[in-house]
Parts: structure tokens; C-alpha cells; sequence
């Protein structure tokens, strides 16, 4: 079983909820923090990484000066303007080649060859209760966050193999290559939301694609109470489309005390959000029945 | 000029700092968060004219195909499979990138404009105003953003609105700027993201400030790094309810006048800034 957290927009909330839902499940529960590019969730847990190792998510093109004839049919052939002439000769701008091989087919003095990048890690890190956290770090402007969430997914679900555990998946801001990836084949999606206009667009397109994704899907509203109007109107979308919303979690200055202590929400009892999230995980274990 | 406004993590306000400067610095806008656009929001364009983005897509023409598997081979994004009988095309892995066509031995393959996305442009109060959205369901976003860049006008100052994160869509976005603008939060999520993006500017070398949005008793998270690092916090914008609500509704935060004044600093910080950095080039 695999639920995984979503929102669209950036900043609603998304590992707020996923810590304090990985802090109240059991230990047989493994988590997954697909947000490769700007990862946070293990920085709420105490962790020891027992597994590390490269990803490669691109080649890059490398032209041998000393057998580059000057020809220009390269800087022809790529579409991302990434070679460019330099005395002479040319040059490959690395950051805007994809690693796609046109220059290569194209070069007659057989000058280019492609080498495979070195994106980032995948890390498996196993928590202060037991339970596995798969991770990764793409290195800043690295290509291939996709492949790398599936790789990071495919490394919980060899974890689970043969067994019926939960799988709670931290998603990524936008609804682009790394989120399809991180939802391809989950059966439950929480997108948590807050009430204001971009966050409510920014849902809606994160929802279209869940359900495309055939996602049974619910919904949390994330400071409900800054704008209640849009609340209103956030909820009132959801009961048209028949998505359950189970939680709307107050503002609560909490939050910033457990994100500064790294402790998750759930632990600060006098947390009025962190109360409404305890409420949230007991109804979506109900709704999965796990 | 262009001056790109980036975080590392989603939701610190990046999208709220480009629309209130570049309505405060009479700059164009320029949304390239195409998964997720949110600048029309707050500067209601006048849209005047849409494009359609494409990407050229391989069609393989069965007649000439003799299904000897170069193309599939060459194809570095697994979107070209052949299966002894047939070449089958995953158009949603296509990059693009016309590799296939140039290897094929047999001139079998062609390519159709397939679309990924639309780009919006008009005006706004102040300036011009761009916005990708990409289709859903595609995952592809690098082809808009530099579709966008394309049509910019060179000679005219613009406000580049990035992605969250610091992928290669962020680089694409940033790439030419003259100045990059990191929103932060005072959290360790928004410093542990910061440090990243910061990273990927360095990389690219350009000029930097932080801005830290929802300020709060935390900030010294940030400010002590910023100090070790020597790069300037450039604005500070206060939390509270009244600028919360105001951005939940589609409101630029400038018609706060306190707001407007931490943003006029920002906009003196960052002219001066560039005017440094372009001495410096010119001296060297």
C-alpha cells in the first residue's frame, strides 16, 4: 500500500504532515522522500545512512579538441544551443546539453563522445525506530530527477517485497516529471493545500493529474483559518468532485518551534495543527485500512 | 537587465517578490514556473496573444524502415524501441532533440509538432508580461522555459520567476541573468534548500542577495549563514495575517506602505548591486 503526499504548489505543508505521519505510524512503515532536488524530511528524523551510493541521470557531450576538424556541423545539430565555437574549434556549454547524442551522430572527424554525469545519491537511511527512509540528492542543476524518484521508490518497494507494508511517499512541488514519477502506481494521495488563490490553482492542476494517475485522493486545507472565504471555496470544489477533505489545520506558530527543533509537529502537545494532523492520520489509516 | 528570483524550496514567497518588484521597478514579468504559474494572479495581465509550445516528435515512416534499430540505439532517453517488428515511439520520453532523424540510415524519420505547453504574453500596469504553463500530464518543462527566453525583448528589463528547487529547469530559467535573487525562509528546510540553490548560482557565477520572507524570531538561521558566506540579505519581509490574507487573495503587498518601503530598499539593494557588478566586469 502506497500513499503519497502532494500539493501542487510548494510550501503548503507537504513534510509537515508527511514527519508527523511517519512519526505516528509504525515501525513497519517505510518512507520515501521523492522531493530529490531540495530534500528536507530526514532532517526531522535522527537517521544513519546505511547505504550510499551514485546516480548517474544524464551524459554530457565532450568534444576532443585535438580531433575537432572546425566543421560546425555539431553546433548545427544541437538544439539546445550548447556548443558553441572557441578559436577555432568548438565547445560544449555543459549545462545546457542534455547529452542527447545529435552532435555525435553528426561529427565526421568522430570527435565527441558522451560520458554519463554524475547527478547525485541515492541514500537509504534507516531512522531512530527502525524504519527505512529512502532518499536522494541530486546534485544542484544535475538532469534526471524523474528516474531518480523511480529509482528511490524502486528501493522501498525490494524493502517491502514479499511483505504488505505501508509506503508513505513525500512528493515534489509541481505537477512535472518528478511528481508523474513519484505517483506512478500509488494507490492513495493525500495533496495538502492552503487557502489562497495560487495555492487553490496550483491544487486543481495537482488533482487532474492525480486523477489521471487513478489516485483515490483526499485532501487537507493548510492554514485554513488566513482565509477562511477560500476555505470555503477549496471545500466546496471538493465536495463537486467528490474528494473528502479530512483535515483543516489551523495557523499555528507551533510550527515554526518544531521545524527550529526539528522535531515533528505531532510531539508538541499543545500543537492545535499537530492536533488536527493526529486527527487526519487515524481517518486516512481508517480510509486505507491499514 | 535580468534578474532571476529563486528559492531551492517551494512556497517562501518567490512568486510574491517578483510580482511586487517587478511592479515596483517597472520591469516585464516573466513566469517560467511553467508546472505551476501563479504571476497572473497578483498583476492581471492583459493577455494579448498566446503561442503554442511544440516539441518536433520522430514519426517513422514503415515503408523505408528496414528496422535496424540505429535510431533506438542513438536515443538516449529510452523513447525509441525496437521491437523486431515495428519501432515504437514513447513521445512522452521524446526530449526532442532530432538525434534519431540524423542517424537513421534510410531517412525513414520525420518529425510533427507535437505540443507540451502555451505561453501567454501581454501587459501589466508596469510592464510586459510572460507566462508558460505546461499541458498536464507532460512532463517536460525545459522546452517552454527556453521558448519564453527566446521571445524576451533583449534591450528591456526583465523579472524571471523560477521553479521551486534546483533542477535543471532552474538552470535553463536562470541561465544570462545578471543578478539572482534567493527568497528564503527562516527555517532549516529553507536554509538546507537555500544552501543548494546557492550552490547552483555560485556555479553559474552571478551576483546574489537574500530575502527572507516571512521573518520571524528565526532568522538568525539564515543571517548567521549569509555572514559566513558573505552574500548580502537584501530584505526582510515581516510575517503577519493582514500580508497573508492580502497574498491569499491575488493582492501585491506593496499596497501595504511598509510593505512598499521594505521593497523600495530591495530595489535600491539590487540596482546597486548589478551597477557594482558591472563595474567590476568592465575593470577587468
Amino acid at each position: 500500500m502506497q500513499l503519497v503526499i502532494l500539493s501542487g504548489k510548494g510550501g503548503t505543508g507537504k513534510t509537515t504532515i508527511v514527519s508527523s505521519f511517519a512519526y505516528l505510524a509504525d515501525q513497519s512503515t517505510i518512507k520515501v522522500d521523492c522531493d530529490v532536488d531540495a530534500s528536507n524530511l530526514h532532517l526531522m528524523f535522527n537517521g544513519k545512512d546505511i547505504s550510499s551510493s551514485q546516480f548517474s541521470g544524464s551524459k554530457k557531450a565532450i568534444i576532443d579538441s585535438d580531433k575537432c576538424i572546425g566543421c560546425g556541423l555539431c553546433e548545427k545539430a544541437c538544439r539546445f544551443d550548447a556548443i558553441i565555437p572557441k578559436d577555432g574549434y568548438y565547445e560544449v556549454m555543459e549545462h545546457r546539453c542534455e547529452g542527447c547524442n545529435a552532435c555525435r551522430v553528426v561529427c565526421p572527424a568522430d570527435a565527441i563522445t558522451l560520458e554519463e554525469e554524475d547527478s547525485g545519491k541515492k541514500i537509504m537511511t534507516v531512522l531512530e525506530d527502525e524504519s527505512y527512509l529512502s532518499r536522494a540528492s541530486l546534485y544542484p542543476g544535475a538532469d534526471g530527477s524523474g528516474k531518480l524518484v523511480s529509482e528511490i521508490r524502486k528501493a522501498s518497494l525490494e524493502l517491502n517485497k514479499g511483505k504488505n507494508n505501508l509506503i508513505i511517499i513525500d512528493g515534489s512541488p509541481g505537477v512535472g516529471c518528478s511528481v508523474m514519477a513519484s505517483i506512478t502506481g500509488v494507490e492513495f494521495g493525500l495533496l495538502v493545500t492552503e487557502p489562497t488563490q495560487s495555492g487553490f490553482e496550483d491544487f486543481v492542476r495537482a488533482y487532474e493529474l492525480a486523477k489521471h494517475f487513478r489516485i483515490k485522493s483526499y485532501v487537507a486545507i493548510n492554514k485554513y483559518d488566513l482565509n477562511e472565504e477560500m476555505a470555503d471555496t477549496i471545500e466546496r470544489y471538493c465536495d463537486d468532485n467528490g474528494i473528502k477533505v479530512i483535515g483543516r489545520i489551523p495557523y499555528d506558530v507551533v510550527v515554526n518551534k518544531s521545524n527550529f527543533e526539528s522535531k515533528p509537529l505531532v510531539m508538541y502537545n499543545d500543537s492545535i495543527a499537530g492536533n488536527e494532523i493526529k486527527n487526519m492520520w487515524n481517518i486516512i489509516k481508517n480510509e486505507m485500512e491499514v | 537587465m535580468k534578474i532571476a528570483v529563486l528559492s531551492g524550496k517551494g512556497g517562501t514567497g518567490k512568486t510574491t517578490v517578483s510580482t511586487n518588484l517587478a511592479y515596483m521597478m517597472n520591469f516585464n514579468y516573466v513566469d517560467l514556473d511553467v508546472e505551476e504559474p501563479n504571476g497572473h494572479i497578483f498583476l492581471n495581465p492583459d493577455i494579448s496573444e498566446t503561442q503554442e509550445v511544440f516539441i518536433p516528435t520522430p514519426v517513422i515512416n514503415a515503408e523505408k524502415c528496414t528496422l535496424c534499430g540505429v535510431c533506438a540505439n542513438t536515443c538516449q532517453f529510452n523513447a525509441l524501441i525496437n521491437t523486431g517488428k515495428k519501432i515504437l515511439v514513447f513521445e512522452d520520453l521524446c526530449h526532442g532533440c532530432g538525434a534519431c532523424s540524423l542517424a537513421c540510415p534510410e531517412d525513414a524519420i520525420t518529425e510533427y509538432n507535437r505540443k507540451i505547453g502555451d505561453i501567454t504574453i501581454g501587459t501589466f500596469a508596469k510592464g510586459k508580461f510572460y507566462s508558460g504553463k505546461m499541458l498536464l500530464q507532460e512532463p517536460m518543462a525545459g522546452p517552454i522555459i527556453s521558448d519564453i527566453k527566446k521571445i524576451l525583448p533583449v534591450d528591456e528589463d526583465s523579472i524571471i520567476d523560477c521553479s521551486p528547487g534546483t533542477s535543471c529547469n532552474v538552470v535553463k530559467a536562470i541561465d544570462e541573468s545578471n543578478y539572482a535573487i534567493m527568497v528564503t525562509e527562516p527555517s532549516k528546510f529553507g536554509l538546507h534548500d537555500l544552501k543548494l540553490a546557492i550552490e547552483l548560482v555560485r556555479e553559474m557565477k552571478m551576483p546574489l542577495g537574500i530575502i527572507i520572507n516571512r521573518s520571524n524570531e528565526y532568522d538568525h538561521l539564515i543571517e548567521d549563514y549569509a555572514a559566513s558566506e558573505n552574500i548580502p540579505v537584501i530584505g526582510k519581509i515581516p510575517f503577519s495575517k493582514e500580508a497573508a490574507k492580502m497574498y491569499s487573495i491575488g493582492k501585491l503587498l506593496i499596497e501595504n506602505e511598509e510593505i512598499k518601503n521594505i521593497f523600495e530598499a530591495i530595489k535600491l539593494s539590487v540596482l546597486k548591486a548589478v551597477k557594482e557588478e558591472n563595474h567590476a566586469i568592465s575593470h577587468s
